[in-house]
């Protein structure tokens, strides 16, 4: 007995391991965003601000933060759309070349983002549509729509299939059901998606730097910044940034549970 | 897209005439066609084309010219390189899933459902921070005047050379996929039937036997699907081999840097580029057949 307890003790504290390995990175970045010193040294001493002010008044810095924020957004509505989009039709119809069409829909994550830069630089720059924010959020798109369509298409799997027929059988036309029963049902995994979404375009960095030239996202200002010599603008660059990201999921997450009584509502009426 | 047009309900409630123009089935079908072909299909179409172009004083020029095959197979370090990456793929993958699986054990089997939804909480938390920031964070930790050489001074040890050495790219492949193989590991655990486990118990069973041959062949198909995206993403990765592992001796993603960025030569990039993706689909599909091969589960059985 105090073997399974010795036992069960020390997996325990593996995990915790674990989650120092993971989080010590983040936690570094974090702590030493606030140290004056351009090396990082121990014991920490004086905490400064003066990172921060440098990336506030740093014009790359602040502009690079507009691309990525403009890029993230309207990549999070297309592919969040096209997505949705692809989970419905994968639910919904069955046709011929279905496999090829989820082939396309899945893949473009398992193909290294090196790859996926270079090739659609290669192909971007031959159609001339490089160089330009735009560049980016087409790639971004494509690597984006499968989080998306995966998502979604985990919430279709657990709505039960009678529930949109019922509506068709009183009378619903496919555009109403689709307003009616299956939009209201997905909501969730749409706002999910969205913000997945946001957040895998805000931080990719290779495709954005291939395809992007001049026209730099925050990432790819990093990647920049690491070129050269120590500098912890990046520390504070990247607690900035996780700051942002942590407040969106918390609020998303609490958006999602207290939404979620109406979801329920909805699949108690089908039931 | 014929294909979509002539779209069939998939559930038996809709009755509908499967062969006519169905826009609303075109609206929801298309887009992904549409959006992929352009711009995924097109430019790995346009890759394959690439590599047979030639390039003269820097320029590129349309041909049908196989030297670009020809010439970067003939090369010693290119198969060097080529098989030295696969190395590293198949090492990460070992490595991370050997030390995933304790962690992965632990939130599955001793954890309260309130410690789970923590403990995933906290394992998804790193994919919303940079990927880049976390390995230039490593940078500060595993340099020779870092801070984990200067906590090992204090005590009278090293300095230890860890960054720009395999080691440091370990580290590197470990913070890239650690999170996500503990999850995916633990999703497959928590799917075991804790029947088989009692089971087990019952019939004197011993600890380490009931992991071995129950645990890990009921979970194996999501074992080999975490080790499997562990090898894909530190296969492609190029951040962790040049920032923690120094880019000497190199893997395919600096190769493919270096061959762009010495003489711009695109189409010998795009031939690594096609030799790794035929690579990443041989390792995917050889991958899925032994997930969902059913021997070992035969064996459990019987």
């Amino acid at each position: 007995m105090s073997l399974d307890r010795l036992i069960a003790y020390s997996l325990r504290g593996y995990f915790v391991l674990a989650l120092i390995f993971i989080f010590v990175p983040i936690g570094i970045s974090f702590v030493f965003s606030f140290s004056p010193h351009r090396f990082p040294t121990l014991p920490l001493g004086d905490v400064s601000t003066i990172w921060y002010e440098a990336i506030l008044n740093e014009a790359p810095v602040s502009r690079a933060f507009g691309h990525s924020v403009t890029a993230g957004v309207i990549v999070a509505l297309v592919s969040t759309f096209i997505g949705f989009a692809a989970a419905y039709t994968d639910y919904r119809y069955r046709f011929f070349g279905k496999s090829f069409y989820l082939a396309l829909a899945l893949l473009p994550p398992t193909i290294p983002v090196l790859i996926l830069g270079l090739t659609m630089l290669m192909y971007l720059s031959r159609v001339s549509l490089v160089g330009e924010l735009y560049s980016v959020i087409f790639a971004h798109v494509v690597f984006c729509i499968p989080f998306a369509m995966a998502l979604i298409r985990l919430r279709l799997a657990q709505m039960d299939p009678d529930l949109e027929s019922a509506a068709w059988n009183l009378g619903a036309n496919s555009w109403r059901a689709m307003r009616g029963v299956i939009l209201p049902f997905t909501l969730p995994s749409i706002v999910a998606a969205l913000f997945l979404t946001m957040a895998v375009s805000f931080d990719e960095f290779m495709i954005a730097f291939f395809v992007g030239g001049v026209t730099e996202t925050l990432p790819v200002r990093v990647l920049m910044l690491m070129q050269g010599q120590v500098s912890p603008r990046i520390n504070a660059i990247g607690s900035v940034v996780f700051t942002i990201s942590m407040t969106l999921v918390i609020l998303t997450q609490i958006l999602l549970l207290t939404r979620r009584p109406g979801a329920r509502r909805i699949a108690a009426e089908g039931a | 897209m014929a294909g979509v047009a002539a779209s069939q309900p998939a559930h038996a409630g809709a009755k509908r005439s499967a062969w006519k123009v169905d826009s609303y089935a075109l609206f929801w079908g298309l887009p992904l066609a549409l959006w992929q072909a352009m711009f995924f299909v097109a430019p790995l179409v346009f890759l394959i084309v690439m590599t047979f172009w030639s390039v003269k004083d820097f320029r590129l020029e349309p041909a049908f010219d196989t030297g670009n095959w020809v010439g970067m197979f003939s090369k010693g370090y290119v198969i060097d390189t080529y098989f030295r990456t696969l190395g590293y793929g198949a090492l990460a993958a070992a490595v991370c899933s050997i030390l995933a699986f304790p962690a992965s054990f632990a939130l599955a089997f001793k954890a309260s459902p309130a410690v789970q939804r923590i403990g995933l909480f906290l394992l998804i938390t790193p994919f919303f921070t940079s990927y880049l920031v976390r390995v230039y964070s490593w940078q500060t930790v595993l340099s020779d005047n870092g801070l984990l050489n200067a906590a090992f001074g204090y005590v009278g040890l090293g300095p230890f050379d860890m960054l720009n050495t395999l080691f440091g790219t370990l580290v590197g492949y470990l913070t890239l996929t650690l999170p996500l193989v503990v999850l995916l590991q633990f999703f497959s655990m928590s799917n075991v039937d804790r029947n088989l486990i009692e089971a087990a118990h019952n019939l004197d069973c011993g600890r380490i036997r009931t992991v071995f041959q129950v645990i890990i062949p009921s979970a194996k198909i999501g074992l080999i699907l975490a080790a499997t995206f562990a090898f894909i993403l530190c296969f492609g990765d190029l951040v962790s081999p040049s920032s923690l592992g120094g880019s000497k001796p190199p893997t395919l993603s600096i190769l493919i840097v270096d061959t762009v960025k010495q003489g711009n030569h695109w189409p010998r990039a795009a031939v690594v580029a096609v030799v790794m993706v035929l690579t990443l689909i041989v390792i995917a599909f050889t991958a899925l057949y032994f997930a969902y091969s059913t021997k070992s589960t035969k064996k459990v059985r019987a």
